[in-house]
């Protein structure tokens, strides 16, 4: 969300609201104390790679996904991302017109003239955190667009499901090559904020495409299926292939 | 189209906002003292107002820095504020205390300003906002954090606002801001601001609400989510032409009889500034919702006793027609019946004053009263007074030094022809007189019968107490 906008405004407008004089010599405040460990490391919050066999986890969220590196984007408030700028952005700023292309673990792909690297990670909670993963991998956490792709294979067809999903502040996800849903705006990650129509997981792979899109502010999203009692789907596995 | 018509729908749509200068950005709980309401503001400053009604600024709070919140614990003033340490959202939350909230006073002055939470600039959390919640069992906690991360909850000690020595902070929501916590009829509720801040008009900021029913959550919201994955059952976005409501404070006047202070990202009648807003805070199957302005119009006035409506004293006046015979042609041609018109009836009404009874509801002209803000008057937390007249009259609603309730014929301003309207937490409304002459109580109108209104203390628990407007 849009806090440093916030800040800035506010150095503005502050004498408009404040009106009081000070009260003269004030003791000193107690310094904040900054965290101390700023090593820059992908496990922290996520497990890179892994071959463990992988399920949705309890609640259904997939936590398994091949996640690009981030595209810059000149992003200054995350109320401009609109149905038309992020079908724009997606068109224009993608790494592959085939929705149903599975990169590897560590290929590069030029995105206009950016060349990002593929990162296979798994997130060791429900949601991806996009703050996290950037300053892992040291790059900006800000005004930028994230391209992510998952495998899902299920056993037998599973008829009749709902994507859910939230994303803050903006996205889109495609199944199989036809998209699912968009979650336009400046929004929270909220969970369940957006479901797809109905659709059909096929038996065998099924492959999901994301793209996240954030100006300022934090930038994460959650994903699952739904059946058709609201109730998470989780009988299949997620691979990064 | 006749006067009463256009005077009802030229009121239909009028809301009335603070008055004064209330503008004010991430507003803190309203709080009294000295027989004055203040709020403080992001910045070194805030609001004050001597009714509720009209603000301006004023008040002094030291340290400056972002959205600070206030408590009265015994004869101390706790206020919390944050500051920023800038770069990576590294913040601190800090608690001082003051006896009086009044600059003026020689017990004003804020001590022990200490540090009771930060964030180190590399965690799920960016501490400011924060937020006091004092619980029935006597322990003091805070709620702090904004749209980086979780929102956190901490203990502090309520003798001095210190944080509780060994108290670890707990995560209780996360991507929203501004929260406030609050405690009703055994659960704990966590309010959280969602949505755009600080973009004027644009701003989709909202108040949304879980509830716990330990303080510690985990806070769902009415779908079972929980706040920690985005859950929130919507409070109050927008009303009227304002948008962006964010901030939520709770003040409670009485049993029944609540507020809820917050501000406007955006309010369109007051050039596109941030505002202070002031509701009525009600409950519904146990989730808080934000009541309505009230809205200056023609109203019947419902006793919710009954459900009989508040009327003149007068003969009534019997239409032409009647009923239509039985076994009657159903082809003949249907024709609307006019109604019963001001004119029509008020020659025969006395010119002096003229007792007030409540009757069945017949949409007759001594049953319809034009309700509006009266010019000057000042008002009460969240509201101005009102005169209250029989429509396309000037025949106003009044309170006796008997402590009855009459009319008379023309409005003159005075205290016992204006009322204060609060919609109670129930969504019914309390309708008081400024001053009952030559009296020192508070009385608000009541039903003492079924028809019978008269004036009598305000008891939450009983419908006499409460009325209903009715617009036809």
């Amino acid at each position: 969300m849009a806090f440093v906008v916030f800040l800035g405004l506010q150095v503005g407008v502050l004498t408009a609201f404040g009106q009081a004089p000070g009260q003269g010599q004030r003791p000193a405040l107690p310094i904040i104390p900054l965290n101390s460990d700023t090593t820059h490391s992908l496990s922290k919050y996520f497990i890179p790679a892994s071959n463990v066999k992988k399920t949705p986890d309890a609640k259904g969220f997939i936590q398994r996904w091949l996640v690009l590196e981030p595209v810059r984007k000149s992003i200054s408030r995350n109320s401009i991302l609109t149905e038309n700028y992020l079908r724009t952005a997606f068109s224009t700023d993608n790494f592959s017109a085939d929705y149903t292309t599975v990169p590897k673990n560590g290929e590069k792909v030029k995105v206009g003239d950016q060349e990002l690297k593929w990162y296979a990670l798994d997130s060791k909670v429900y949601n991806f955190n996009f703050y996290h993963f950037t300053y892992a991998i040291n790059k900006p956490p800000f005004g930028v667009l994230f391209w992510l792709v998952t495998v899902i294979n299920c056993p037998e067809e599973i008829k009749n499901v709902r994507m859910a999903a939230g994303a803050n502040s903006a996205g889109m996800f495609w199944l199989n090559g036809e998209e699912a849903l968009m979650i336009p705006g400046d929004k929270d990650m909220i969970v369940d904020n957006v479901t797809s129509s109905l659709l059909t997981l096929k038996k065998g792979k099924n492959i999901i495409r994301t793209a996240v899109v954030n100006g300022p502010g934090m930038c994460s999203f959650c994903v699952r299926f739904l059946d058709d009692k609201g109730l998470p789907v989780k009988n299949y596995t997620i691979s990064y292939q | 189209m006749c006067a009463t018509t256009l005077l009802s729908l030229s009121f239909a749509e009028t809301v009335m906002a603070q008055v004064g200068k209330p503008f004010i950005h991430d507003p803190s709980t309203i709080a009294e003292s000295g027989g004055k309401y203040y709020t403080f503001g992001t910045g070194s400053g805030g609001l004050v107002s001597d009714d509720g009604w009209n603000w301006s600024a004023g008040g002094v709070r030291p340290g400056g820095g972002v959205a600070p919140d206030i408590i009265k614990i015994g004869d101390r003033y706790y206020v919390a504020y944050a500051k920023g340490a800038g770069g990576d959202h590294a913040s601190a939350v800090y608690v001082m205390w003051s006896k009086t909230l009044d600059p003026k006073s020689p017990d004003f002055g804020f001590k022990d300003e200490t540090l009771v939470a930060s964030s180190g600039g590399l965690e799920d959390c960016d501490a400011i906002d924060p937020a006091f919640l004092l619980a029935p069992d006597g322990k003091l906690w805070l709620s702090y954090g904004t749209y980086f991360g979780n929102i956190r909850l901490v203990e502090l000690d309520p003798k001095t606002g210190k944080r509780m020595p060994g108290n670890k902070a707990l995560d209780i929501a996360i991507d929203c801001e501004a929260t406030d916590l609050m405690y009703q009829d055994g659960w704990y509720y966590l309010l959280g601001t969602h949505g755009t801040c600080c973009d004027g008009t644009n701003s989709t900021y909202n108040i949304v609400v879980g509830r716990s029913k330990k303080v510690t959550g985990p806070y769902l919201d009415n779908m079972g989510r929980d706040m920690l994955k985005g859950g929130g059952k919507m409070v109050l976005a927008v009303g009227g032409r304002a948008v962006g409501a964010g901030h939520f404070g709770r003040f409670i006047i009485e049993n029944g009889v609540e507020k809820m202070s917050f501000h406007w990202e955006a309010d369109f009648d007051l050039g596109g500034r941030s505002t202070l807003g002031i509701r009525p805070l009600l409950w519904k199957n146990g989730w808080p919702y934000a009541g309505e302005s009230f809205k200056e119009g023609t109203y019947e006035i419902e006793s919710e006793r009954r459900g009989y409506a508040l009327e003149l004293v007068v003969d009534f006046t019997r239409m032409a027609g009647g009923m239509r015979g039985f076994g009657r042609n159903t082809d003949e041609p249907v024709k609307p019946v006019a109604s019963q018109e001001l004119a029509d009836v008020i020659k025969t009404w006395p010119t002096d004053k003229i007792d007030v009874r409540i009757g069945d509801y017949m949409f007759r002209p001594h049953q319809k009263w034009t309700i509006t803000a009266a010019p000057d008057a000042g008002g009460y937390l969240g509201g101005p007074y009102y005169k209250i007249v029989i429509a396309g009259t000037e025949r106003a609603l009044a309170a006796t030094a008997d402590a009855e309730v009459i009319t008379v014929p023309a409005f003159s301003g005075a205290p016992e022809q204006l009322w204060r309207i609060d919609q109670l937490t129930d969504g019914t409304y309390r309708i008081m007189p400024k001053v009952v002459p030559n009296s020192g109580e508070k009385l608000v109108l009541v039903s003492t019968g079924d028809s019978t209104p008269s004036l009598g203390k305000f008891d939450m628990n009983s419908d006499n107490s409460k009325w209903n407007f009715k617009a036809h």
